[in-house]
């Protein structure tokens, strides 16, 4: 069957997707975006977590054809989605979003710690880097774009509220204490600057 | 396989009727880690996400009309007030990402003894609302579960809502298990106070074939709480009542040896469940309410 649906702001359609598929294999394997991951596909692990219209869910879980004309953010889209919220509240117009191609080449250009020139991340990527809480990084895109949505929905967040939402996302390098400090991280830049905006 | 899309619920029901194996699918929680792992390669998917009346909900004057698909974040975040032991029980299903697209029909459907919902809907005394093209009915959850993993539906059946009763008194829920977030069940256990009729409900998860209520301490409890007037007083409940309602609850349950725990440690920690559910339900009744909810 064929499935239309958006991704990353853009709609893309997949042909020939069996009727079992999850939304994950259809990312992965049929649209070359790898970033979510595959492991347990049982709704355990946590790591290839995605927002479905905007709530965190295993894309294991998901039956293709359940995301027809459905808004998918994957990893890939996470900088550019965090960028149009910051500056727009979101994207209305359509135009925003980050197209299959560049979400397929993207990779992390973070911050340089000299010049402070060439940033490409979302601020929960960047934290991520600066304190250190990538290991292996096999858990780290489902961990980002539920640490990712947990802030928008609760940019104060205390500590429980942080394993609250992360709760959902194992790392088997056994990384969390660095994970923690990581979301603690973007939540403090987040306070400042929305205190200096104002 | 087929993927089949109704877009309303009577296409749902039309659809249902045509391929009785068609194998529901809502959250997809359970069935798609069947799917997965190869357990299961049913004929026709039906897909019921496009239907959204099944992800609404009603606050009614006496009861609560809960849609099949209602998630059980929404159920934690809307209906702590109406359904306490839901929303608690709720609270200790997997993960984030899972309350966001599980809900309580899927439990249901699946009817396993360690789903997380049987127990606080057992004690409620809900109605689950059912429907095929042949018509509607209401089974009594006393009714719906009938064998492991096998509920009183026809093949043609489709689950649309739970009628919850509004708590009118205190409700409680705990779950043994290894962690807080993403643990079957060992086993669980739900109370429910209902002052207004005097009567107490239980249910028991993951420690019988089925979920089960624990009939005979409800009804030694009750009795006990009439004679000693304690609805009345809203006096402390004496430790040998305690005692005996948990020794019961303890056996109501029928459970076996698995990897989660044996049967002995199950039987063990429901009464304890028990005991303290009650402890703390009472407490609440009599106007002290726990500092902190756990579950």
């Amino acid at each position: 069957m064929r499935v239309t649906f958006t991704v990353n702001g853009r709609q893309q359609e997949a042909d020939d997707v069996w009727e079992g598929e999850s939304l994950l294999y259809v990312l992965r394997e049929r649209m070359g975006l790898p970033g979510s991951k595959n492991a347990c596909e049982q709704g355990e692990c946590g790591s290839c977590t995605v927002r479905l219209d905007g709530v965190p869910v295993c894309s294991c879980l998901v039956a293709a054809g359940q995301v027809e004309g459905r808004e998918v953010t994957t990893v890939e889209g996470l900088a550019d989605f965090a960028r149009q919220r910051a500056e727009h509240g979101g994207c209305g117009t359509g135009a925003c979003g980050t197209s299959l191609q560049d979400a397929q080449q993207w990779e992390a250009k973070p911050q340089d710690s000299q010049t402070g020139e060439g940033a490409e991340l979302s601020p929960i990527q960047q934290a991520f880097i600066d304190a250190g809480a990538v290991q292996c990084g096999f858990c780290t895109p489902g961990l980002l774009v539920a640490a990712d949505e947990m802030l928008e929905r609760n940019p104060q967040p205390t500590d429980a509220d942080i394993r609250e939402a992360l709760s959902g996302n194992l790392c088997r390098c056994t990384g969390y204490e660095k994970i923690l400090d990581a979301v603690r991280l973007a939540a403090a830049r987040q306070d400042r600057v929305q205190e200096g905006a104002v | 396989m087929d993927f089949l899309r109704p877009a309303s619920w009577e296409e749902a029901l039309a659809a249902k009727a045509e391929h009785p194996t068609a194998v529901p699918i809502a959250g997809g929680t359970d069935v798609m880690v069947e799917i997965n792992f190869d357990h299961r390669r049913p004929e026709y998917l039906l897909d019921l996400n496009r239907i959204g009346d099944l992800s609404e909900w009603e606050v009614g004057e006496k009861t609560v009309r809960l849609g099949a698909s209602v998630p059980y974040t929404k159920i934690m975040e809307n209906l702590r007030a109406e359904l306490p032991g839901l929303a608690l029980a709720s609270h200790t299903v997997a993960s984030p990402q899972i309350r966001n697209r599980g809900g309580v029909g899927g439990n249901l459907g699946t009817a396993s003894p360690a789903g997380d919902a049987h127990p606080a809907l057992l004690a409620s005394g809900c109605e689950v609302e059912v429907e095929s093209v042949r018509g509607r009915r209401m089974i009594p959850i006393d009714e719906f579960y009938v064998g492991v993993k096998r509920n009183a539906m026809q093949p043609d059946e489709l689950i649309r809502s739970v009628h919850l009763p509004k708590a009118d008194g205190p409700q409680q829920f705990s779950k043994v298990g290894t962690r807080n977030a993403m643990v079957i069940a060992v086993c669980a256990f739900g109370i429910a106070l209902h002052p207004e009729t005097r009567m107490v409900r239980t249910g028991i998860g993951s420690a019988a074939p089925t979920p089960v209520r624990a009939k005979e301490a409800e009804d030694f409890l009750a009795a006990a709480l009439d004679e000693g007037g304690f609805w009345e007083s809203g006096a402390p409940i004496p430790p040998s009542v305690a005692k005996q309602f948990a020794q019961l609850a303890s056996g109501a349950c029928n459970p076996i040896d698995d990897v989660r725990g044996s049967a002995k440690y199950r039987r063990h920690a429901v009464g304890i469940m028990a005991r303290r559910t009650l402890g703390w339900t009472w407490e609440s009744y009599r106007g002290n309410e726990r500092s902190a909810q756990c579950a």
